[in-house]
């Protein structure tokens, strides 16, 4: 029995269960300690406890230094789609819908997640990175031992930046590709800016914008919250940061995924 | 203003870190905690300051602060060193609105001026040597006044020279706060220089208790192997680690 037991526990079939058991049970932990998290910052929240001189240097680096870079991906995207849809549709005799297409496009998705995927590679990992770091370093434990809150004085600040900053970067990221949009279809199709233009204000509703602005906020506070928490939770050296680091961008891509998703289905099914 | 340990239990992954440890520490009195790597140490400390929580066990102290040296000193980095020493008194609730921008600029002074590093205000800590953050890190970890004050080697990678003037300041910063101190090291410089009292660990167990007089005397085994540093002895770092 004892020699059955052990052959078993050496096949293969053992090991990928026991390993799937595993991930299962690192992915109940992570989100559990996520949650758990997100409940404090509340707390912190309700609390009034926020550093000012934090939240405006933490709004200045989601807000200020990730601008051109979601400016840039927003606009290749929408160059992207719009050589690929205008000169189809002015060939189709639907030239009359190309800017209409590309807006609802743009403000409903492209830039909201194009900006969110630039903002997850380039401050997500950056707030991933800094607070494994901070805990490897033991900073946070001298933070614990200060007797001051890690989570108000790591985390309120980082969220509230998100929270803040991502609407307006939305907002400027989807007005910039609209304009790429329309520039492209007047390079590729030859479609004059007066009817893409005409066209696009027949698509785009008050709704549209408010659940563009909902999805910012969303994706913001989301993108934030998983980034700081897989940063406080690493461990060991300059391993452990790159392993926290990793899991926060595919952790806040699949979340911005699994929030469109639910948008999508609340609001346009 | 002491600190006591009574019968402190600390397991993890079914490994017994910390078995059955008691000891207590007067005030204006200073503890070296003294053993090979991964005996358990640093373990304590970190109970003693509340950032692990024991299995079993009783820690008391005296109402108060209780302020830790980190073996690398553990420096905010993207704050200055004025930043850095007044953090609690810019972050915690309680201390927030006690002291004006113009007093907490003196206390900072005075703490830097009580380590020897009188206008280094406004260097990041990457501006400095290690022996230097390490003296800031006791700047910093004395500014909330503690009643204790635990060093987690604090003469480890430094210089003799440096070595010396940390052991040094350990002194004086008992003197002058009149803490309870406690010591981790394994060098004996600074148990003799620094330390009332010792106590030696080993797997855990406390193996020694005495003065750091009665371990030079080197009458206890496992005192006797680590003072000559000799591999022959009770002590089995290899098959430990």
């Amino acid at each position: 029995m004892g020699s059955l037991q052990k052959y078993y526990k050496q096949s293969a079939t053992y090991k990928i269960f026991t390993g799937m058991f595993k991930e299962f049970e690192e992915f109940l932990d992570t989100l559990g300690k996520i949650t758990l998290n997100g409940i404090d910052v509340i707390k912190c929240l309700l609390k009034g406890q926020i550093d000012k001189k934090e939240l405006i240097e933490q709004c200045y680096r989601f807000g200020v230094t990730s601008l051109p870079i979601t400016l840039s991906i927003v606009g290749m995207t929408s160059v992207i789609v719009a050589s690929q849809v205008a000169l189809e549709m002015v060939k189709q005799g639907g030239s009359n819908f190309v800017g209409l297409l590309m807006t609802i496009l743009i403000v409903r998705e492209v830039g909201v997640i194009m900006s969110g995927f630039a903002i997850i590679s380039m401050i997500g990992s950056s707030l991933a990175s800094e607070i494994a770091t901070m805990r490897v370093t033991e900073q946070i434990d001298a933070i614990e031992v200060l007797k001051v809150n890690p989570i108000n004085y790591l985390f309120v600040p980082r969220i509230l930046a998100g929270l803040i900053m991502m609407p307006p970067i939305v907002v400027i990221a989807s007005t910039v590709g609209v304009l790429a949009g329309a520039v492209t279809a007047k390079l590729t199709a030859g479609l004059g800016y007066r009817a893409f233009f005409d066209s696009a204000w027949l698509g785009i509703y008050m709704k549209d914008l408010g659940v563009c602005l909902l999805k910012a906020l969303f994706f913001g506070g989301t993108i934030s919250l998983i980034s700081c928490s897989c940063g406080y939770y690493a461990k060991g050296g300059a391993k452990g940061v790159g392993e926290a680091t990793t899991k926060s961008v595919v952790w806040s891509f699949v979340a911005i995924v699994i929030w469109d998703m639910i948008f999508a289905i609340a609001f346009f099914f | 203003m002491s600190i006591e340990v009574k019968n402190l239990i600390k397991t993890f992954d079914d490994k017994r870190v910390i078995d059955d440890v008691s000891f207590k520490v007067e005030s204006g009195e200073t503890l070296a905690i003294v053993g090979f790597s991964g005996s358990g140490k640093s373990t304590i400390l970190k109970l003693i300051c509340g950032l692990l929580t024991p299995d079993s066990g009783e820690i008391i102290t005296s109402k108060g602060d209780i302020a830790m040296v980190f073996q690398y000193s553990a420096l905010f980095d993207s704050l200055n060193v004025a930043d850095n020493i007044a953090f609690a008194l810019h972050e915690r609730k309680d201390l927030r609105k006690k002291y004006t921008e113009k007093e907490i600029r003196n206390i900072v002074a005075e703490k830097l001026e009580l380590v020897g590093l009188k206008g280094i205000e406004n260097k990041f800590p990457s501006e400095l040597s290690g022996g230097m953050q390490k003296r800031v890190s006791f700047a910093r970890a004395i500014v909330t006044e503690p009643n204790s004050i635990l060093y987690d080697e604090p003469t480890a990678g430094l210089d003799p020279i440096s070595s010396t003037l940390i052991e040094d300041y350990i002194v004086r910063l008992k003197d002058e706060t009149n803490a309870a101190s406690v010591v981790v090291t394994h060098q004996m410089s600074t148990i003799n220089r620094t330390a009332d009292k010792v106590i030696m660990l080993y797997q855990g167990k406390v193996v020694f208790e005495g003065t750091p007089e009665e371990m030079m005397r080197q009458d206890n085994e496992y005192t006797k192997q680590f003072v000559t540093a000799s591999l022959e002895g009770p002590m089995q770092m290899i098959a430990e680690n």
